[in-house]
This record gives structure tokens, sequence and C-alpha cells, in this order.
């Protein structure tokens, strides 16, 4: 007796579990029971599961008989020809879909030579077991799984053309690559997706060697000829959006040049590219604190008091400003509205970026890194051709990282753009690498992809042949524009006095409880000071009841709330957080007496 | 000789000196040896901790960094089989933790002649072991018609063990009160005295049977005689440092458990210390690491000085700071503060975490020696 199980739920035994099983899944394929369900027998506990629920897994395979695939020329021939479709597979039963657990009891041949009688189903194609950003990794069958992975993520954040209407789109924080190329290297994927109609990265001449050390820890060299020329040129794009927000009592946000009076009026410049409407013209380059959208908010807390008070009625100001660190010039303006048909203003900002030291940069491979230097066209290595790479890669990134497929792809890529044509490096299934080789050798190159080259700044020859080729590189969307920071003073927050965090509060570098620590571990005791000096206050304390006293700016005096004028009040320097912690103590009714004593 | 070593025995502490002794040739001439001496002496000065060295720090960083790269819990294999130890991060914070109850309570047994050179070794490690009625019958049944339970001896393992069917029904009937024991046969039958049992109490004696004690030291649930280096040592699963130590054939000066706290209470606080060391060192060499001992013997210092173990949680170390502020930046803040509040505590603001809050400078290297000018 087996037991049966539905979704998990028990419903109840068979005699004959093999024959039930196959019983369902005859029947699933003639289309009696639905596609959508999958059965188990577990031999080892005895038990049948069979799943109908949501959020399975489910993939593709074509069904195997006496160790013959079900779809034979014929079908394919039919598909060819577009009297079939994959839905016919699918209801015929010739392609089904299994989850993980009918996966268990399915024996799957990879290519149809691997078939034998004991198989049940065949892959669809040998790349069908990848996703889609996975097979566009070239040759990824020569890598180690852990790069492809890692190849198949990073192009998910290269730049490139991400739809064809970007022009009327207000999309957050986009970039365009602005020449793509399509991969002189490139697998079935690529025809499939139809990459060239959104390519996101550029065939590159690299060099495998280093320079100068600048390509240290994945650091890679790019050529200024080559940027000058259009390498890794991208725009940023960005919109501000400001709304009239309604208020209660009728009042409202306007949108317009705000006045002088106006409560936080910034200064005339400030407002200077600002059109009669408030709202600034596009093309017009902008730099940080420059008025985007100018804006005024009716005054807050307004009580029936403050209404005979001129001086609290006025408007405050809430204009929309250039974000710190942030420039270009504006690209579009869009006025609205929003749902509650409140009005509405888009400006969109567009940054050109050309790559700068600290931009990142990716092959397909997870070879990722950041640029390291920028160097003059004339100061690049040579080969005796007169090639000259726009990107250097540091040999030390391929030993331990074992991406073989990289170096396939140099030779391939090279082979590509000498042959002019494509090299097909689908998974599992791409050209020969001896091919490749012998074909190379063909176009006069040495058969391993290495050449000559020399010492662009002595003019002296390489003791080593340089491997040099065509590759496909991404230019990735982490910038240092994006990153880059550093205070000295700034904003603090009001309650701590200390700096404010993060680099859009424009905030102060925290150094933090290890860090502290170093120090105290030198004995910085004075430098350890001065670095956490940012809460530095004088507070006067009272010598009686040791308690914070006040200090009288106007009157020039000093007393202590509890024991009165009579006392003596010294002023003690102190973090301004340990004030607030005194004050806390005192919330709690624990009494924190100071006593001071001269520290000399 | 002498004259020369007596000379410096100020200097120097008694353990350089006794080395010296050791390692220098007899024959050595006064020269010579007050040349050693001196240079002794120098090395020894340049190795002293300058005054105001933050050392409890540099310790914790010295002991917590090579601790980011121990591998997490690895179970490493003392001895040939069987016996896994808790090693690594774990273990590093089960002893400074100073935990009650260990994941792998362990012995090291070292035996006197002849025992060490392994003659009857196992016969002597199976009468350490802990051994249960359960380990020495084959099967306990219960009748229900007779509403008795039938228990049936396994006689190989006696042998093993070697105990009489007597002895087991002594010491059934001195821990089951209430039933009669006797022998019949091949069987041992238990009757309830009195009344009929019901058959739910029956069965739980049925249980309660293999659980009888019969022989060996309570504790110790697995024994492994090793071969180390020349001699055989025995270890075991779980501790009972007090019987073992009492045991002829054991080496008592050598013979140690890996619980602190039990030896905290067997052989007192200096042995504790001792064993803290012990067990830290073996813990980081065990992971190929390489801290120096002298930030070991820090914590241990710090862990026994009060004269009982002391965990470095807060209830133990951390509570004896003398600082309010200190102890309250450590876990738990609000309970530091308030029970503060309730016997009026004053913080003296000598140490580093206070000064560091109140932004003043600390106590420790350039900020210990203090320089006034007088105004003219």
């Amino acid at each position: 007796m087996t037991e049966v199980y539905l979704n998990g739920k028990y419903v109840g035994d068979v005699e004959n579990p093999q024959e039930f099983v196959d019983h369902i899944v005859t029947e699933r394929r003639k289309n009696v029971l639905t596609d959508n369900l999958n059965v188990l027998y577990n031999e080892k506990n005895n038990i049948i599961e069979i799943e109908s629920s949501k959020g399975r897994l489910r993939r593709p395979l074509i069904v195997v008989k006496d160790g013959k695939p079900l779809i034979t020329e014929k079908h394919i021939a039919q598909l060819e020809k577009e009297e079939l479709s994959w839905t016919d597979l699918v209801s015929q039963g010739l392609i089904e879909y299994l989850d993980a657990l009918e996966e268990e009891n399915a024996l799957v041949a990879f290519t149809e030579d691997d078939l034998t009688p004991e198989h049940t189903h065949m892959e669809v194609s040998t790349l069908s077991f990848l996703g889609v950003c996975a097979s566009l990794v070239p040759f990824s069958n020569h890598n180690q799984s852990a790069r492809v992975n890692a190849g198949a993520k990073n192009q998910k954040q290269a730049l490139g053309l991400y739809v064809a209407n970007y022009l009327i789109r207000m999309d957050m924080d986009v970039n365009l690559l602005q020449s793509p190329q399509v991969p002189l290297v490139r697998s079935a994927m690529h025809t499939i997706s139809e990459y060239g109609k959104h390519p996101s990265g550029q065939n590159l001449v690299v060099a495998i060697m280093s320079y100068k050390g600048y390509n240290m820890e994945d650091a890679i060299i790019l050529n200024k000829g080559s940027i000058e020329r259009g390498l890794g040129r991208s725009t940023y794009f960005r919109p501000s959006i400001a709304e009239e927000l309604r208020y209660s009592g009728g009042l409202i946000d306007e949108v317009g040049v705000p006045d002088k009076e106006v409560k936080g009026y910034k200064s005339e410049k400030d407002y200077r590219l600002l059109e009669g409407d408030g709202i600034i013209y596009p093309e017009a380059a902008i730099a940080e604190g420059d008025v985007l959208i100018g804006k005024t908010s009716p005054p807050r807390f307004l009580s029936s008091m403050d209404e005979y008070n001129l001086a609290s009625n006025l408007r405050r100001e809430s204009s929309l400003t250039v974000k710190h660190g942030e420039k270009g010039v504006t690209d579009m303006v869009l006025i609205t509205e929003n749902e509650e048909g409140n009005k509405l203003v888009q400006v969109r900002i567009r940054d050109l970026r050309t790559p700068e030291v600290g931009d990142k940069f990716t092959s397909r491979h997870g070879q990722k890194g950041v640029v390291g230097l920028i160097v003059n066209h004339t100061d690049m290595p040579f080969s005796a051709s007169g090639i000259v790479p726009d990107l250097i890669f540091s040999p030390h990134g391929i030993p331990t990282r074992m991406t073989i497929a990289h170096l396939l792809e140099l030779v391939s890529g090279k082979v590509a753009a000498l042959g002019g044509r494509y090299v097909d490096a689908t998974t599992f299934d791409s050209e020969k690498e001896s091919d490749i080789r012998n074909e190379l050798l063909t176009l006069g190159f040495r058969e391993n992809g290495t050449e000559t080259m020399y010492n662009g700044l002595t003019g002296e020859q390489f003791e080593a042949k340089i491997y040099v080729g065509n590759m496909y590189y991404l230019k990735l969307k982490h910038m240092v524009a994006n990153k880059l920071h550093s205070r000295a003073r700034g904003p603090i927050q009001l309650l701590t006095r200390q700096p404010t965090e993060g680099r859009a509060k424009e905030g102060g570098l925290r150094l933090g409880e290890m860090e502290k620590d170093t120090f105290v571990a030198h004995g910085a005791s004075l430098l350890l000071k001065e670095r956490f000096d940012a809460d530095k206050t004088v507070v006067p304390v009272c010598e009686e009841c040791g308690l914070i006293a006040i200090k009288d700016e106007y009157k020039n005096r000093h007393y202590c709330p509890v024991c009165g004028d009579d006392v003596e009040i010294t002023n003690i320097e102190l973090a301004y957080a340990f004030k607030l912690i005194l004050d806390e103590f005192k919330s709690l009714c624990v009494y924190p007496k100071l006593q001071l004593k001269s520290m000399y | 000789m002498d004259d020369v070593l007596k000379e410096y025995s100020k200097q120097l502490p008694i353990k350089i000196i006794d080395e010296v002794k050791k390692s220098v040739p007899k024959n050595v001439s006064k020269s010579k040896l007050k040349e050693i001496m001196e240079n002794i002496l120098e090395e020894y000065k340049s190795m002293k901790v300058a005054f105001g060295e933050s050392v409890g720090l540099i310790s914790a960083e010295s002991i917590g960094e090579p601790g980011t790269q121990m591998t997490l819990n690895t179970f490493h294999f003392a001895g040939v089989s069987e016996m896994n130890v808790t090693m690594g991060l774990p273990r590093i914070i089960e002893i400074l933790d100073c935990s009650k109850s260990l994941s792998t309570p362990m012995m090291e047994i070292y035996l006197t002649s002849p025992l060490n050179k392994g003659k009857g070794i196992k016969e002597y490690a199976e009468k350490i072991k802990e051994t249960t009625l359960g380990e020495c019958i084959k099967e306990v049944s219960v009748n229900l018609g007779n509403s008795t339970i039938e228990v049936e001896t396994d006689d190989n393992k006696m042998n093993i063990l070697k105990i009489t069917k007597n002895k087991i029904i002594k010491i059934v009937n001195t821990s089951l009160k209430g039933y009669t024991v006797k022998e019949s046969g091949n069987l041992i039958i238990l009757k309830p005295r009195g009344k009929e049992d019901t058959v739910n109490n029956l069965f739980k004696t049925k249980e309660k049977i293999k659980s009888i004690y019969v022989s060996g030291i309570k504790g110790i649930t697995q024994v492994l005689p090793v071969k180390k280096g020349e001699e055989y040592v025995i270890v075991t699963a779980g501790t009972n440092l007090k019987e073992v130590l009492g045991m002829e054939g054991v080496d008592s000066s050598r013979s140690f458990s890996n619980d602190i706290r039990e030896i905290n209470s067997i052989l007192g606080i200096e042995a504790a210390r001792q064993s803290i060391l012990n067990e830290v060192t073996k813990v980081i060499d065990v992971q190929g690491l390489n801290v120096d001992v002298r930030h070991i013997m820090l914590v241990a210092d710090t862990m026994s000085i009060s004269g009982l173990v002391k965990g470095i949680t807060r209830y133990g170390v951390v509570s004896e700071k003398s600082s309010v502020l200190a102890r309250a930046s450590f876990e738990t803040p609000l309970r530091h503060v308030i029970n503060a509040s309730i016997s009026g505590e004053k913080d003296e603001l000598n140490s580093v975490v206070e000064n560091v809050m109140l932004n003043q400078v600390i106590p420790v290297g350039s900020g210990v020696p203090k320089l006034v000018v007088r105004k003219e």
C-alpha cells in the first residue's frame, strides 16, 4: 500500500504505485489531466506526491520513449514551416514541464547522443538549463560556475540602450551608453533575445599585461585616445519632481519665482535660471545649489493669533535645487497634474559622463574592475602593426579565477574583427578552439593570439609576447561621479549636534567603535579626542548642585535653575551627546550630579 | 655559578634564572656567565610594557583579529576515532563566557605505570566508563498477565564488565522501591509489592530500569584509550574530575578536564587560570593561528583575579567594573543606571570608555603625562 498525497494532503492509498504514477503521466500527456500537474513516486518512503499548486518552478523537456525522442525530423520540418507551434508540442505530449519533484523520477539526457533506453527525457537545447543572462556569457562552459554567475549578474548592471523612447520618459536614475555595439563573439541567445536591438557594451582591443602597476588588484587601464573617440561615453538622466500640495484650510503650494520677503529666500543668483513661471528653461547649464523649480509653501502652524501677526504670515521657500555634488544640463521640462489634480512639474537633468578613474567596467566573465589610470594614446603600448589597445587588463586576474572563457573570447574576438565575421560562442555548442586558432594563423597572426609589442613610453620592445585581441566590455552603472564624497565641515543633526549621515546629506565619515579602538591601542589619546570633537560644547555647570546651569547672553549673567544666582558657575567642555544623556537620566528621575575638579 | 645568578635574582624572574641554570653548561666561566646574564637582562628590560600602554585593548585586538579568520564551528577529532570536541569560535566563546554546560565536556586521563605502557588499559578504561543496566541486558519486557517485568541479562556483556547476576539484583533492589526482585532461570523478574500496579506505571518502570547506574564513574559516557607520544592516555567524553583523580592508577598530577568551573572547584583558582590559558591556546593552535601567550594570560588573569572564575559577560567581569558609564555602555544600560542611582554611585572617570563618552583625553598613552606651565 502506498500513500498518496495531493498538494501535501493525504487523499488515499493505492495498491500498485508504479502503475498509478505511469497512468497519471500518460493521462497528462493525453491532455485528460491538466498540464500543470506533477507527480513523484518516492520509493524510499513509499509515498506518491502529486503537486498542482501555484508558484512551482518548472522547465520544459522533450519526452523520450525507448531511447528515442518523441520529437522527430518531421516535427522540426513542420516547425520550420510554422505549421506547428510550441503549444501544439506541449498539448500533444511531446514536450512536458517538470518541476523539482518529478525531476527526481526522471533521467534527463543532455544531448541526443547521450540517449539510452533508460532515459525518460531530453533537454530541449543544451542552452535551456541556463537563464537569458547566463546564456549571454560566451564560451560559458569553459568557465568556473561562480564566474558565469557573476558574469550574468554584471550584464544586468551594464549601461546600454534600455528603451528606445527614453527621450519622452521620466525614468529615475538611468544611464544610456552613447555608442553601443553588437558583440563580435556571440551566443545563440544574442539572436533569440534580439540583443542587437538593445546592446549594452563595446568591442575593445584588450591587451593582457601590466602597466606601471596601475592595474593592480583588478584595476584596468584605459586609453585616453579611445575615450576621446567615444569609448564608454554615457549620459545620466535624473528627473526632479515638484508638486503643488494642498494643505488644510484651502492653502496651497505655489510654483513661481519666490518673493524676496519669503522665509528662507536664497539669493538672487540661485534663482537666475528661472523663467517667469518659476521653472528653469531647457538646456540650461546647472551646478550645485541652482534652483530648478521655484516654489513657496504656506506658513506652518497657522493659529488664530498668528493671523494678526504680520511676521509669521510669510510663506516659506520650498524650491527644488540641484542636489549636493550634482551638475549637468536641464534636458526636458514637463508640466502636468497628478491624480489629485494638483500641478506637477518635472525637470529632467542630463549629464554627460566620460569614463574617469574609478568608473567600473567588466567583461562578460565576472572579471570586473575599476579604472586605475587613463593613459595618453601616445604612451600606450603598441604592436608591430600599429595596433594600440583600448584597455589593459592585468594577468593576475586569470589564474585564481580560472575564467578560460575570458581568454577564449579574446582570441575569438580577434578572429572576428580580422575576419569580418561573428564568432559563435554558444554554451556547449560553440566553434572549436582549434578552428579559431587556425583561422587566426591564416589571417597572418600567431595562432595563440600573442603579438610582439613595444613600450609606448620608451619605444623598446617588450621581452614577452603580449596576448592581445578584441573583447566585448561593459560599462557598469556604478560610476564614481555618483559616489565620490568627502567633508571637512558641514551640516549637523539638530538633536545630537553630530554630523549628518550619508552622501546626499553631505554627511561625515563615521569613525566607528573599532576604529576608535585603534587610536586607543596606539595610545594616541589627544588625537582621539580631537577626532571626536565634532559635537564639542561648552556648558556652564553649577558647582552647588552639579546640574547644567543657564547662561543668559543678553543680561550677561549666569544662574542655576535650582540654586539661583548666588552660586559659583563654571564652564566645562564636553561632548554634546553626553549632555544629552544627562538630560535623559533626568527624565528617568536619576540625578546626574557633576562634581568638578581642576584638570591640573 | 650560583653566586652570579644570585646577583640577578632581584632583577629577573625565577623562571628565567632556572632556565639559564638548565641550559648553560656546568663548566661555564664566571665572566662568560656574567655576559650572558647582562644580555638577558637587557632583553628582559626591552620586553617590558611601557607605562600607559593599553594592554587590554591590544589583547582584545590580538585575539579578536585572528578570530575572524577562524573557521566557524569546526569539530576537531582528537585521537583516532569517535571522539569529537568543539573547537574554533564556539569553543573560544564557551571558555571566555565561562559557560556552565559545555557542549563537549572531556577529560584526558594520564596513567601511572604499568597502565601507561598500555597494559590492561582497555579493562581499566571500561572500569571508568559509566555503565547503566540497559547496557548489560538483552531485553526488558512487560508481562501483562502477571503484571511483572521480565529482564533478560546479557551474559557476554556482563563477563566483560565483571558483574554477576546477584550484583545486578542487588542494585535493582536498592534503586527501585516497591518491587520485589527475583531470579528465575535466565530471567530477572520484578514484581510490584502489595497491590497490582497500573499498566502505565509498569511501562514507566520498564524505561527506568534501563537507566539504572551499575558501575563506573558517573558522568563519563565514553572512553577511548589513545597513544600520545610514548605513553597511553584515556580520553573521555563527560567529566568527573573528583572521582577520577581519586582512582588508583591515575596520574593525578597531569590528568585534567576541559571544564574550567570544575577545575576551579576541585583544584582551585590557579589551576583554573592555567586551564583557561591551555584551552584557549589549544583552540588557537589547532587553527594554525599565532597569538602571543601574554594576551591570553591577561584574559585568564582578569577572569580569575577575584578568586572566582568569572566569564567575560555582563554578569561576570563586566559587572565588576567600577565605572557606571562603562558598565552601561556594555549591554542593558538602563539597569545599570537605575541601580547606580539607588545606591548613589560615583563615577570617577578613571578609565577609557567613560572619557571617550565625555570627549575628554583618555588616560592612556599620550593622555597619561600632564604638563602644567606656571604663568609668570
